[in-house]
């Protein structure tokens, strides 16, 4: 996993609420085994006018022109807005990979479905929810600006935008640790392999029928 | 100090370790796996050299885009039929158990579980897939995780976790005549939305949840991730232990006493207290519908269509007017205006032995309608449709013009080749109504068994009471 540095980038909107995993990355991609390649199907039912199947040659579609991440520089964004209940739905970790394949790196938004919240930050991707408030200033920022830019300073736990105006995140110690530097989670957990073992021994004495 | 609710008991039991910030490694019993979300994760193990903690824990079974007829021919769809064979290698080179399509075990990943008695009162169970909540009908702590989790739980046996807050819905008295476990659960959703159990695990209690046979409880417990929240429980009683006792993978003789006696004290304290406690009058519960594109967008099939020029916060009026338009519907309809083009009773909510008993209760001795284009039943899994055909269902269904398929998700998703085609609008038993669920421009009514039966019949919504 690479480490989550400071950066800089291009901030594309969504204004809805409950926006689900099923429009993130639509089912008939979820048939593929490997973890890459899913960006060209990122909101694939918004993205396209026609109909897509995994296989084709998605570059042949007809894009939709007005949704946002078809529309220059949004199509370059590395920042998602969007409102609550951001990737309700499935536990399909295909939504992650989907936005990360495409290059967004991070998601602000008020809140976000629980899976979802997980499963970002085991890919690296950073999930920011702000309260209600400063994603509206954020929403009527971006659309006042053609080409919307935000910082996203992990180690500060701060968006800022251009004018120096910084709002905190919070953030868990253990995820924020782990982004930075870029650690896998089953490397941790297998530092704790000795006292798992000792936790099973006495666990199954003590309920035999799980054995 | 205040006793425990059922959860805080079952977390307690399988905390590993804890460190400061409140970061708990859980120990996990049961890994149901299934070929959509797993094929990365033995990459992933492949990859780095890892072997899996405990294989017995595992039990594997392909669902997803297995198709629901013509077996005969094997999988047509090459991408599809590629997860599947990625899953049957996988299963056959780290010799997991797994029931292979045209094993009579095999059907939908939360059907067969429990039908093995592979999920057991007590046990912390996970999928690579959000409706694992299912399991919480046996006072099982069970959750939805990603691939990057499913990985881990193999690798480690183990998962880094945060307590969530407890939540108790009770819903308090007996429902009326004809009321079943999903008009509950979609009512609870309707009045708690589908963020009321974000960051919770929630609790269903009350007569009317106690009353449920087990096939109702895994309904509700179904459904919690509908409502936000990543697990359902249900306490431990007699109906469990009589569910669950003689199962294949159920213990027996001694163990099994053993087991009943430590498996009386999964019910919450009396006076445990809950972060968040909803209390719902069970006589408020008519059978349901929904009517939008989230399983919050329900109401009673005695009402109409809201109106979102009645709803006074703007952002929510604007979303109801958003999925009137993907539905196709006028605001003031009354349901039974409401003519529908397919009819699908399955899915891990819907496709047990009691909802097919309940759906063909409805349809004994009567046709489907003229206009409806394709009706079917998809049982959950080769046991179910075994037991449905020693009953004489399937015969019911097909005499009232029902198709009657083999296990599997079918058009809960559409990932196999039964969907609806742009427009089209559909009786569902399944558990979500987005846009283009089971199927792009697909329109998703989620009912019960036999409100979907019923509506199979009259060509549109009727209360199943009055027929
Ligand atoms: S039946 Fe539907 S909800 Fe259930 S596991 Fe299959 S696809 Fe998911």
């Amino acid at each position: 996993m690479d480490k989550f540095v400071k950066f800089t980038g291009i901030v594309a909107a969504i204004d809805r609420p409950n926006i689900d995993t099923d429009a993130i990355i639509p089912k008939q991609y979820l048939k593929s085994i490997k973890r890459t390649g899913f960006g060209v199907n990122l909101f694939d039912d918004w993205r396209y006018l026609d109909p897509g199947e995994p296989g084709q040659d998605h570059s042949k579609r007809r894009l939709n022109p007005k949704f946002v991440l078809n529309r220059e520089p949004c199509s370059r964004a590395q920042i998602l807005l969007a409102r609550e209940n951001f990737a309700c739905g499935s536990s399909r970790e295909h939504a992650v990979w989907a936005l990360l394949d495409f290059g967004i790196r991070v998601v602000i938004a008020p809140s976000f479905a629980d899976i979802f919240y997980n499963n970002a930050f085991k890919n690296g991707l950073l999930p920011i929810a702000l309260g209600n408030a400063p994603v509206e200033q954020l929403f009527a920022e971006y659309k006042k600006s053609e080409d919307y830019r935000l910082s996203i300073d992990l180690e500060q736990q701060v968006v800022s935008n251009a004018h120096g105006v910084e709002i905190p995140f919070e953030i868990d110690e253990s995820r924020k640790y782990c982004l930075m530097h870029g650690l896998d989670d089953i490397g941790l957990t297998m530092q704790h392999a000795d006292e798992i073992r000792a936790f099973e021994q006495a666990y199954y004495e003590r309920m035999p029928w799980l054995q | 100090m205040a006793g425990k609710t059922l959860y805080d008991k079952i977390w307690d039991l399988h905390q590993v370790r804890r460190d400061d910030d409140g970061t708990v490694l859980l120990y996990i019993d049961r890994h149901l796996v299934h070929e959509v979300t797993s094929p990365q994760a033995f990459e992933g193990l492949e990859i780095a050299q890892r072997p899996l903690w405990r294989k017995r824990s595992i039990l594997a079974v392909p669902d997803h885009n297995v198709p629901t007829t013509g077996l005969e021919y094997g999988i047509t769809d090459p991408v599809a039929r590629l997860q599947v064979d990625t899953l049957n290698q996988n299963c056959d080179k780290y010799e997991l158990t797994e029931f292979k399509m045209g094993d009579v075990r095999q059907g939908i990943v939360h059907v067969i579980g429990p039908e093995q008695g592979a999920t057991l009162p007590g046990m912390t169970v996970v999928c690579g897939d959000s409706h694992t909540s299912t399991h919480g009908a046996f006072a099982a702590l069970a959750f939805g995780i990603g691939t990057s989790e499913v990985e881990h739980v193999m690798a480690t046996q183990c998962l880094i976790q945060k307590k969530s807050k407890n939540m108790r819905v009770t819903v308090a008295g007996p429902v009326a005549e004809g009321i079943t476990a999903k008009d509950i659960v979609l009512h609870i959703i309707g009045v708690i939305g589908t963020a009321g159990g974000t960051g919770c695990t929630i609790e269903f209690a009350g007569e009317a949840i106690n009353n449920l046979s087990m096939e109702g409880r895994m309904t509700v417990c179904n459904m919690t991730i509908e409502a936000g929240a990543r697990a359902g429980l249900i306490a431990c009683d007699q109906t469990t232990l009589d569910y669950v006792k003689g199962r294949p993978f159920a213990p027996r003789g001694e163990i099994w006493d053993r087991a009943v006696d430590f498996w009386s004290d999964l019910h919450t304290d009396a006076d445990a207290v809950f972060d968040r406690e909803v209390v719902i009058d069970a006589d408020d519960i008519a059978p349901q519908v929904t009517w939008g594109t989230s399983p919050e967008m329900v109401c009673s099939v005695t009402g109409r269509v809201p109106d979102p020029a009645l709803e006074s916060d703007p952002i929510k009026a604007g979303g109801m007017q958003n999925a009137l338009d993907y539905m196709g519907l006028a605001a003031n309809t009354a349901f039974d205006q409401v003519r529908l083009d397919k009819i699908f009773i399955g899915s891990c909510t819907n496709s047990r032995i009691e909802d097919l008993r309940a759906a063909a209760a409805v349809v004994r001795g009567r046709k489907v309608a003229d206009t409806i284009k394709q009706a079917m039943v998809v049982p959950g899994s080769g046991l179910v449709k075994q037991q449905a055909e020693d009953e004489g269902l399937d015969q019911v269904f097909i005499d009232a013009g029902f198709e009657w398929r083999e296990p599997g998700c079918s058009m809960c998703l559409g990932m196999n080749a039964d969907r609806l085609e742009p427009g089209e609008r559909c009786a569902s038993t399944s558990n979500r109504n987005f846009e283009g669920r089971q199927g792009q421009g697909g329109r998703t009514h989620l009912v019960s068994p036999a409100m979907a039966a019923a509506a199979a019949i009259a060509g549109h919504f009727v209360d199943v009471r009055n027929i």
